[in-house]
C-alpha cells in the first residue's frame, strides 16, 4: 500500500484531475497541445471550447480510453491509466454522447453496465439502477426500449449511468446535448446538488450559459490548447476596461497614466446620428498590468486575477479633478461570452 | 483487493488536512459497497451471455440453424424414392432407417457454411459491436477491463457455438422422432448402440463440431478488434472460413491442410464406431488450441493498447 499515492508534485492531493503537459497526437495532427489542467477537488469545473477544439479527446485520454502521446494524468491523486481499475469505480462518466444497446430497455441497459463494474454490488443493482433512472426522471420509461428514446432521454440515461454508483468525480462530456430548455434546468439542478454532496464535476461544454450557470472553475480549449483557466470570477474579470467618455481624451489619457493604467482612444465610431456621440471615448484595461495577458493555468492562486490598478470611483474623481469634461463612464465587465471568444476566436470556421 | 477501503485515503497524501465532504461520502460509498459485496467479475459474464441469449439476432440465427435439419427431413420424408447411397450427403440414406441419423446429416450440411456463418456473425460481433454502438467506451470506463472484457466475449463467443450446434442436433433428433423410425443405432464398426447411447453420442458429436468452431472464433474476435464496422469483421471471419475450406480441398496444397482450422471439421465420423477413436478428436482440439492461442495473443496485443475512439 505504501506505494500509492507518490504522485510527485504539491498539492496533488487537492486535485481531482491533474495533466501536466498531456498531449495527444494522431499522426500529424496534434489534437492535444501539452496542456496543464488542475481541476480542484469539490470543484465545479467547466471545460469549455468550440468544436473540435480537443475537448473530448482529452477526455478520453483521462479516462484511459486512448493512450496519451506524452505527458501525465492523474485523476484523484492516482497516475492514469497505471491505476485504472482503483481509480475509475469512483468516477462516473459520460463520454462523448450517450451509446446504448438499442435492443435492450433503459433500466436493462444500465444494468449491463454496470455489471462491467468489478465493484459494483449485484445484490443492490436493481436498486442502484432505479434511484438512478428516479433522479434524471426517467423512471416512467425504464422499462421501454432504448431505440425508442428521444435523443434528449438518451442523454438522460448517460447520466443516469454516471450516477450508478456513489462517484468521487463526474466527467460528463456536454451533458445538455439534445435536452430542451426544461431538461438543460434539471441537469444544472443536479450538478448543483451532486457538487454539494461533495462530488468534483468536470463538465464539458461548448455551451457558455451552462457554465456561467453551474461552474465554479473553467478552462479554456481552443485548437487543442488550453488558453485560460481559473476561477470563474477570474475568467470573467480578468479584462475589466474603464471607458471616459470624453471630449478632452489627451488630458483624460495622461490622467488614468498616472493612475498606472495605459489607456488609449478608441476609434471614432462614426455618425450615429446623437451630436454628443462625437465625443471620443477613451478606454484602459483595469487590470495590473503584469496580469494582462491570460496567465498560464496556475492552480495555487487562481483567484489571483482581477486585481484592478485603481478603483473606478478614484479614477473618475481625479479625471474631474484634473478638469476633464467626463460626459460618461463606465466600467465593462467581459463576459464569459466575451472571453471566450477573444481566446478562441470569432466564427464558424473549425480550426483544423 | 482487500486494501480496498484505504483506497482514497491512502491516494491523497494530504489526507490529513480536514476530511471534506467528499472523502466522507466516498468512504461511506466504499464501506457500503464492501458490506454489499461487489458484484465481482462473474457479473459481466453473466451479463455477456443475458444480453447474447435476449438479442432477437441470436433467436434468429439458431432458428435458420434448427431449420436445416428439419428442412432435410421434411425433404426425404416427401420425397417417393429413398435416397440412394452415395447420393446427397454422407449418412442421409440412413434417415429412413433410423431418424437420429437427421442430427448428423443436419450437422455435415451445417459445417461447411451455415455453422461458421451464424459463428461468424457473433464472433465478429464481439468487439466491434460494442465499438460500433459506442458502449465499448462505456463498459470501458466502468471499468470492466480489456483483457477481461475479451475473455468474457470470447467465451459468449464460444457459448454460442455450443449453443449453435446443440441447437441443429437438438432440432435434428426431434425432426427425426417425429418423421422417421427411432430405434437401436448401427455403428459404422457394424455395432448396434441403445437409444440411450446414441443420444450420447449426438451430444458427443456436438462437442466436438463446437470444438472445431473456437478456433474460428477466435479469428472472429481478433478481426473484431481491428475495426468499429461489426459487419466487416463478420463478413472477414465468414470469408476466411470459406477459403480455409477451399484451400483443405486443393491436393497441391497437402502440406498446409493439418495446420487449417477447417482441417478437421468433418472428422467426426470416429465418433461413430466402437469403440470410440478419439484420435481425431484430440488432433482437432490440439489445432483449434492453437488457432485460439496465437489468435487470442493478436486480440490482446491489438485490444489492450488500442485507442477507443468510437
Amino acid at each position: 500500500m505504501s506505494a500509492v499515492g507518490t504522485t510527485a508534485g504539491a498539492g496533488v492531493g487537492d486535485l481531482a484531475i491533474e495533466t501536466r503537459a498531456l498531449t495527444k497526437r494522431f499522426g500529424q495532427q496534434t489534437a492535444v497541445d501539452a496542456i496543464d489542467l488542475a481541476v480542484p477537488l469539490g470543484s465545479v469545473f467547466g471545460f469549455l471550447g468550440p468544436n473540435g477544439s480537443g475537448k473530448t479527446t482529452s477526455i478520453r485520454v483521462m479516462l484511459g480510453l486512448a493512450a496519451a502521446t506524452s505527458g501525465e494524468v492523474s485523476l484523484l491523486g492516482e497516475p492514469m491509466p497505471g491505476r485504472l481499475s482503483r481509480v475509475l469505480p469512483q468516477v462516473g462518466a459520460l463520454v462523448e454522447g450517450p451509446a446504448f444497446y438499442p435492443f435492450l430497455s433503459g433500466a436493462a441497459n444500465l444494468r449491463r453496465l454496470d455489471s462491467a463494474d468489478r465493484a459494483a454490488p449485484s445484490g443492490t443493482r436493481r436498486t442502484r439502477v432505479a434511484r438512478a433512472l428516479d433522479r434524471v426522471g426517467l423512471t416512467n420509461a425504464a422499462g421501454k426500449k432504448v431505440s425508442a428514446y428521444s435523443l434528449g432521454m438518451k442523454q438522460r440515461l448517460g447520466i443516469a449511468n454516471a450516477l450508478l454508483m456513489p462517484r468521487r468525480l463526474l466527467v460528463l462530456d456536454e451533458p445538455t446535448n439534445g435536452l430542451d430548455p426544461q431538461g438543460t434546468r434539471e441537469v444544472r439542478a443536479l450538478v448543483r446538488s451532486l457538487a454539494d454532496e461533495g462530488t468534483t464535476v468536470f463538465v464539458s461544454s461548448h455551451l457558455l450559459a451552462e457554465v456561467e450557470h453551474v461552474c465554479t472553475h473553467a478552462a479554456i480549449m481552443s485548437a487543442g490548447r488550453l488558453v485560460a483557466q481559473g476561477t470563474l470570477d477570474a475568467l470573467r474579470a480578468g479584462e475589466s476596461r474603464v471607458r471616459v467618455r470624453t471630449p478632452d481624451a489627451a488630458a483624460a489619457i495622461r490622467v488614468l497614466a498616472d493612475a498606472g493604467l495605459s489607456a488609449a482612444p478608441e476609434p471614432t465610431p462614426g455618425d450615429r446620428g446623437d451630436a454628443r456621440s462625437t465625443d471620443p471615448w477613451v478606454s484602459a484595461s483595469l487590470e495590473v498590468p503584469s496580469s494582462g495577458r491570460v496567465a498560464p493555468p496556475q492552480p495555487g492562486n487562481s483567484s489571483a486575477p482581477g486585481q484592478l490598478a485603481a478603483a473606478p470611483e478614484v479614477l473618475v474623481a481625479a479625471l474631474v479633478a484634473a478638469g476633464v469634461r467626463v460626459r460618461g463612464f463606465e466600467v465593462q465587465n467581459t463576459s464569459l461570452e466575451d472571453r471566450f471568444v477573444a481566446l478562441t476566436g470569432e466564427g464558424f470556421d473549425v480550426v483544423r | 483487493m482487500s486494501d480496498n477501503p484505504s483506497a482514497s485515503g491512502a491516494g491523497r497524501p494530504g489526507a490529513a488536512q480536514p476530511a471534506t465532504a467528499s472523502s466522507d461520502l466516498s468512504a461511506a460509498a466504499q464501506i457500503e459497497t464492501r458490506a454489499a459485496r461487489p458484484g465481482g467479475a462473474w457479473a459481466l459474464l453473466v451479463s455477456e451471455l443475458t444480453v447474447l441469449f435476449r438479442r432477437r439476432r441470436t433467436w434468429a440465427l439458431l432458428l435458420a440453424l434448427a431449420a436445416v435439419p428439419v428442412l432435410i427431413a421434411v425433404a426425404v420424408r416427401l420425397s417417393a424414392s429413398t435416397p440412394q447411397p452415395g447420393r446427397g450427403p454422407p449418412f442421409l440414406d440412413q434417415v429412413t432407417q433410423n431418424g437420429l441419423f437427421v442430427a448428423v446429416t443436419g450437422l455435415i450440411v451445417s459445417i461447411p457454411l451455415f455453422l461458421p456463418l451464424t459463428v461468424g456473425v457473433v464472433a465478429g460481433d464481439t468487439i466491434a459491436g460494442e465499438a460500433g454502438l459506442g458502449t465499448l467506451r462505456y463498459l470501458l470506463v466502468a471499468p470492466a477491463g480489456r483483457v477481461w472484457l475479451l475473455v468474457v466475449k470470447y467465451v459468449g463467443a464460444a457459448v454460442f457455438c455450443l449453443a449453435a450446434t446443440v441447437t441443429v442436433v437438438t432440432a435434428g433428433v426431434l425432426a427425426g422422432l417425429a418423421l422417421f423410425p427411432v430405434g437401436p443405432l448401427t455403428l459404422l464398426s457394424g455395432d448396434t448402440i441403445s437409444l440411450a447411447e446414441s443420444f450420447g453420442r449426438a451430444l458427443l458429436i456436438a462437442g466436438y463440431v463446437t470444438v472445431s468452431l473456437l478456433g474460428l472464433s477466435a479469428i472472429g474476435l481478433f478481426f473484431s478488434t481491428l475495426t468499429v464496422v461489426p459487419v466487416g469483421a463478420m463478413a472477414a471471419t465468414i470469408v476466411l472460413s470459406v477459403v480455409a475450406q477451399v484451400l483443405d480441398s486443393l491436393p497441391q496444397l497437402d502440406w498446409l491442410h493439418p495446420w487449417l482450422f477447417s482441417h478437421y471439421w468433418l472428422d467426426f465420423a470416429d465418433l461413430l464406431r466402437q469403440p470410440i477413436d478419439a484420435s481425431s478428436f484430440g488432433a482437432n482440439a490440439l489445432l483449434q488450441g492453437g488457432y485460439l492461442l496465437i489468435f487470442g495473443a493478436l486480440a490482446y496485443g491489438r485490444f489492450a493498447t488500442k485507442d477507443i475512439l468510437s
